[in-house]
């Protein structure tokens, strides 16, 4: 019998717990990171584990993307179970080498030989007035390549429980973290633990329409479909957790049950995860459909600073509102 | 490490001289083996030669034990040779065949063989010099007393990653051996096009990481630079920085014309070709004979036919299997 009791926790304390977890539990795991140790961490994630675990564990690293996510890719193959965070995903693209042409590449290039279990967290996404540089959304971009498994961290549970199953894994995970979602908060079972990361998870069950989303678009779909539900609107929420590889099987499902999908996400339309979604779609799912799937995507633009600008250019709640309704007048 | 041990070094006997002709001869004959099978079309894709820089593999590779991490770049031949990788499985993998070392996936510029801790055969210029560091350190936290050994070019020095890694393993104090070929050319870019400083061995100072050059030309200069240099890691747990200056006597590639440099400077460094100086040394000291030397050059033509055969016999992996070695899918 599960214990049905839950318990309120932010998303960054959820964070917190796994983390923590990951480093009582393994003594090869190691968190290196720029300000991960004596600041707390850039988003205090990691706020006094210094001071539990001590700097051979929590290793504060210079600002040298590139060389200490090689250094962490190094240290897996050296049998440790590194946990490198890069402080936000805009700063990976100075790793990209050694993300796409080392870790996605040795198992492949060495015919076998070699494993490389090294967990990437990185933050992302949009809405706090950041900017161009540092707003992006490059889900699309790592998803893209063979080799890596692509963890998007949408909800509190899996806040709490993916990183623990990514360490088990010996091939290499980039797991995405949203800044907008670090003070939101959420129920999760008071047992909370490990959760897959093979399977896309329905969030919410509908009959009317599919929503599809990862990452921030998981509650904003949840709260449109909560608002839709008073119109008689039964949505149903689709969160992809697992941007690589993809699970095909619970995203046509759902489009056989509903007949109707509406792709959210923020990253830029062109070249996204949902183009790929709905490629799939047509390739598997296209006589099951009543109406043309359509899409919300980020606008493509640099992110800008202004925050009326910056919120129109990702999908936000009344955007996915309205456009279920359109979907549903299409009939 | 004392130091008249390591003056020692450049005694040597009978013994150690015909081991070092004979892992240098073996190198430069499976060398010349592997341009003709080029030419046959036996082998493809790029194919990088070392020809002209044995000494350094051979040299270095002496001082290094069977639990010592190697990691090395795509001109790699003579550090899998040298460090005991069979000739039959470096061949079979620049012909596809499954046997290779890298079952077929990686060719000449990817040779790996974990169970003689070769991690590679990397291509990306610089791109290994950071997961070295990273091994390193995997070998400081888990309080082994092996040390790795990351061959890379002068190009590399370049490269950002260069100056990142150098920085994160003198900051870390982690046990590894930063090993420049400085062969005077990056692909076609003569060093003095490349750098400002172009005694390369200075930018050690800059992250206070011992350093030293020498004579790469010279396999007894290299060994005992070598041994000194590895002394001091074993000893303090720190890195050290060895430039061997020497030169290929071949193209870049199987694609270079070699516009970019005089006949006469080729010749002129052929002068001082590794192989010639140690013979010469090595009869006029009365520790061999010319039948010595007919010897091992049967021994080598033999080796080489028998790498050649292996080759020949293997066998093509099958289509189906493309996509194995992408994700493990282990725990």
């Amino acid at each position: 019998m599960t214990d049905t009791k839950t318990v309120k926790i932010t998303y960054r304390e959820a964070l917190k717990q796994g983390l923590r977890e990951a480093l009582i539990n393994n003594q090869k795991v190691f968190l290196m990171g720029e300000d991960v140790g004596r600041y707390g961490g850039a988003f205090a994630v990691s706020k006094g584990f210094l001071q539990e675990f001590g700097t051979d564990r929590i290793m504060d690293v210079p600002l040298s993307e590139s060389g200490f996510v090689g250094a962490g890719i190094g240290a897996a193959l050296g049998g440790m179970r590194p946990i490198v965070e890069v402080m936000t995903v805009n700063f990976s693209l100075l790793a990209l080498d050694q993300i796409i042409n080392n870790a996605a590449t040795l198992l492949h290039m060495s015919g076998g030989q070699i494993n490389v279990p090294v967990v990437i967290r990185m933050n992302s996404g949009i809405g706090n007035q950041l900017a161009a540089q540092h707003s992006h959304s490059w889900e699309p971009f790592y998803a893209h390549v063979p080799g890596l498994k692509v963890l998007s961290v949408g909800t509190h549970e899996d806040a709490r429980g993916m990183l623990a199953t990514a360490l088990e894994f010996l091939d290499p995970v980039i797991i995405f973290e949203y800044t907008s979602l670090l003070n939101i908060e959420s129920e999760i079972p008071f047992d909370a633990g490990a959760m897959d990361i093979d399977k896309a998870k329905v969030r919410r069950q509908g009959k009317d329409l599919s929503i599809i989303t990862y990452g921030p678009g998981v509650y904003k779909a949840l709260a449109a479909a909560e608002e839709l539900m008073l119109s008689g609107i039964d949505v149903e929420v689709i969160d992809l957790r697992v941007l690589n590889p993809i699970d095909n099987t619970t995203i046509m499902n759902s489009v056989i049950k509903t007949h109707r999908v509406l792709i959210v996400e923020e990253a830029w339309r062109s070249v996204s995860v949902s183009s790929e979604i709905i490629s799939r779609i047509m390739e598997g799912a296209f006589f099951d459909l009543d109406v043309p799937v359509r899409r919300l995507c980020g606008i493509e633009v640099p992110i800008p600073y202004a925050k009326h600008l910056e919120d129109a250019s990702i999908p936000q709640k009344e955007d996915i509102v309205e456009s279920v309704h359109n979907m549903m007048q299409h009939d | 490490m004392e130091d008249k041990e390591i003056q020692n070094e450049s005694i040597i006997d009978r013994k150690i001289g015909l081991e070092l002709l004979h892992k240098m001869i073996l190198i430069r004959r499976f060398e010349e083996k592997s341009a003709e099978m080029y030419t046959k079309e036996k082998i493809r894709g790029f194919l990088h030669l070392c020809i002209g820089e044995e000494a350094v593999a051979v040299g270095v590779m002496e001082s290094l034990t069977e639990a010592d991490n190697i990691m090395s770049t795509y001109r790699e031949h003579g550090h899998a040779l040298a460090r005991g990788v069979d000739p039959g499985s470096i061949m079979a993998e620049m012909y596809g065949k499954q046997e290779g070392c890298s079952k077929g996936r990686g060719g000449s510029m990817h040779l790996f063989d974990t169970k003689k801790r070769f991690y590679g055969g990397n291509a990306i210029v610089g791109g290994h010099l950071p997961m070295a560091v990273g091994m390193a350190l995997a070998s400081k936290k888990q309080r082994q007393d092996h040390i790795t050994c990351c061959f890379f070019g002068e190009g590399a020095i370049a490269e950002g990653e260069f100056h990142e890694s150098m920085n994160l393993a003198a900051l870390w104090k982690v046990p590894l051996l930063f090993l420049c070929e400085n062969n005077l050319y990056g692909m076609g870019t003569a060093l003095r096009y490349s750098h400002s400083v172009q005694e390369v061995e200075k930018k050690g100072a800059a992250y206070g990481v011992e350093s030293a050059a020498v004579n790469g030309m010279d396999v007894l200069e290299v060994k005992k630079a070598a041994k000194k240099a590895i002394g001091y890691i074993r000893k303090t747990g720190k890195p050290y920085f060895l430039v061997c200056n020497t030169y290929r006597f071949r193209a870049h590639s199987m694609f270079d014309a070699e516009l970019y440099r005089e006949k006469s400077e080729v010749e002129a460094w052929k002068e001082r070709d590794p192989i010639p100086t140690l013979r010469t040394k090595l009869l006029k000291d009365g520790l061999i004979t010319k039948d010595d030397i007919d010897t091992i050059e049967k021994k080598v033509k033999a080796e080489v036919q028998d790498a050649v055969d292996f080759a020949e016999k293997g066998t093509f992996e099958s289509v189906q299997d493309l996509t194995k070695f992408i994700y493990s899918n282990q725990r």
